[in-house]
């Protein structure tokens, strides 16, 4: 209980840090909007040819997890900024449980992620994407324990790399090929079987199966399960090792 | 109720680097009494905030173990977290932020409820001159008030003892007198304990009670400033001579009570144990000799002096080169 409350107070810290600067928010979504006016378009042929009846429904699920990692992949750089200012070390010498410094940081990401990711559907819905309620909010789930899991290792990599140059190309390194092999802008039945196979040990190629299956209220796609626990695993053992590592460099 | 406020027994840090490992911290033995204010004087890379920051739960031990405010280093962190305020050396606050913001903030990490934190915060804006400051933003503040916040911050749960490191860093001198002040102010009005690090020999004289000096990573003396600067060196006094200079430091040399006799430029510099008694002893021996005196003076022994005596180096001189990275976070 105390920690929940120490992790809400962290929370309302960096919460209203941000809201002081909600433009960080807005940029965070530019690129998928992006994807969805510019490259979304380029989908009509594609999806005739593979005779999906909806192409939205297979592009914006892919947008959103890109904006589940893209949105929060980075906020280790925030972290290694405020271990510059003193900020975290000053946090560390409370009493309050290292879990809740975390905490109250994943927190805020994935809200704020949260409601990017609604925002985006909603524009998506104007470019004529029809989704039930039901498979949306699945959707924002599944994109929820991307964001937990994604922030956490991203503090975990910038608490222990301190360093900007050092954080930058590892997230590269990660990123590309973690999005290249999760079929989020086609889906990996396109791919030569090798391929297929290669993003088969994807967590993230399974998560982006299972939006677009509850973007097609397909609930009892095996897809759907697959992902659901990929997802969820993800979120736990991001968390745990995050929890971890604060835990190791906070002697 | 102990009056010990930390005692460390054989406190040793060994950070890995690349070049092999790096002894910041060599075993270092130290006590202190509640309500003393002492200082750990040394040069850059000495060992100082390591030590420190050891003491104050953030970086762990490679040996040894401490009392903090009556609970053990090793088996409860917590109860010394509880116990303990801590201000970093490079600033604890994020430009960003408002003023009450931190503050409250970090008043409800120590689990003190809303209603309580801002009276708190409201009486320390008070008391280190920054109230009506509260709803600016941190980065607005001049050096000397960020850094009153930092102190601010590390006060925020009334703790029995407060870590300072290089409290006035960058600060200027009008701040720094002012700085001084108000950490005077925590041991007598708060009844705190105050244990800060410093490069700068006047601060350490005038703000401790007691100081220990370290190098490399060893504790090489400790006393009151006015103990370390008899125990260690004697009063100088400088004499500039229009006669022979050669022939005034032997006769001085011999002198009852004369420690040392170095030549310098036209004149004679001379160490005795009590430098305004023996003047006029020294003067009349050169008088007798037929040597002129064209002038005459009697300096105390500085705390640099004290750190020559005991290192071997200038204080000033060790700042200098590069400090040797101690290949943690400063």
């Amino acid at each position: 209980m105390t920690t929940l409350r120490e992790a809400m107070v962290v929370f309302r810290y960096q919460m209203r840090l941000l809201l002081r600067e909600p433009v960080w928010i807005i940029i965070g979504l530019v690129q998928p909007l992006l994807y969805l006016a510019l490259f979304g378009p380029l989908l009509g042929p594609v999806a005739e040819k593979q005779g999906w009846t909806d192409p939205w429904a297979i592009f914006v699920p892919g947008l959103l997890i890109q904006l589940g990692i893209f949105g929060t992949m980075f906020v280790g750089f925030g972290l290694i900024a405020e271990i510059r200012m003193g900020v975290v070390e000053r946090m560390r010498v409370s009493p309050a449980s290292r879990f809740a410094l975390l905490f109250g940081r994943v927190l805020r990401d994935t809200i704020v992620l949260i409601v990017q990711a609604a925002l985006l559907c909603l524009v998506a819905m104007g470019f004529g994407l029809r989704i039930p309620l039901g498979g949306a909010l699945v959707t924002l789930g599944i994109v929820a324990a991307l964001g937990v899991s994604l922030s956490s290792l991203s503090y975990a990599a910038g608490m222990k790399l301190k360093s900007e140059d050092a954080l930058a190309p590892l997230l590269n390194m990660i990123s590309v090929p973690v999005l290249l092999l999760s079929g989020i802008m086609l889906p990996m039945t396109l791919a030569p079987r090798w391929l297929q196979r290669l993003s088969d040990v994807n967590p993230f190629k399974h998560v982006v199966d299972s939006a677009r299956a509850s973007f097609q209220s397909d609930f009892t796609a095996s897809s759907l399960t697959a992902g659901l626990v990929s997802a969820a695993l993800l979120a736990v053992v991001g968390l745990w090792i995050a929890h971890r590592t604060f835990q190791r460099e906070s002697a | 109720m102990t009056t010990s406020m930390i005692e460390a027994r054989g406190l040793r840090r060994t950070f890995k680097t690349r070049t092999g490992p790096v002894e910041a911290v060599r075993g270092v033995d130290f006590h202190v009494a509640a309500g003393e204010i002492v200082g750990f004087l040394g040069p850059n890379g000495a060992g100082k905030s390591t030590t420190q920051r050891m003491l104050a739960t953030l970086l762990e031990p490679t040996a040894g173990d401490a009392t903090i405010a009556g609970c053990d280093l090793r088996k409860d962190p917590v109860g010394v977290r509880r116990r303990i305020g801590y201000v970093a050396q490079g600033g604890t606050t994020n430009p960003s932020a408002l003023i009450d913001e931190e503050l409250l903030t970090q008043a409800q990490l120590f689990g003190i409820a809303r209603a309580d934190a801002a009276k708190r915060t409201r009486g320390l804006l008070q008391d280190l001159d920054l109230a009506e400051l509260g709803q600016r933003r941190v980065g607005s503040l001049s050096g000397g008030q960020r850094r009153r916040l930092d102190i601010a911050l590390g006060l925020i749960h009334a703790p029995t003892l407060v870590f300072l490191d290089e409290p006035s860093t960058g600060l200027d001198p009008h701040s720094r007198a002012n700085l001084w002040d108000h950490i005077r102010k925590l041991r007598d009005r708060e009844g705190a304990t105050v244990f800060l690090t410093t490069h700068y020999l006047d601060e350490a004289d005038a703000l401790c009670d007691r100081i220990l000096i370290i190098d490399h990573g060893s504790i090489v003396a400790s006393g009151t400033p006015d103990e370390l600067k008899r125990r260690i060196s004697g009063d100088v006094v400088t004499l500039a001579l229009g006669g022979s200079a050669e022939m005034a430091r032997a006769l001085l040399a011999a002198q009852p009570g004369v420690r040392e006799a170095q030549l310098i430029e036209r004149g004679v510099r001379v160490t005795v144990e009590h430098g305004d008694a023996q003047a006029l002893a020294l003067m009349r021996t050169l008088d007798d000799a037929g040597i002129p005196i064209a002038s005459l003076s009697i300096a105390r022994p500085s705390l640099d002096d004290v750190f020559l005596t005991m290192t071997g180096r200038s204080l000033r001189d060790a700042d200098l080169p590069a400090p040797r990275s101690n290949g943690g976070p400063s």
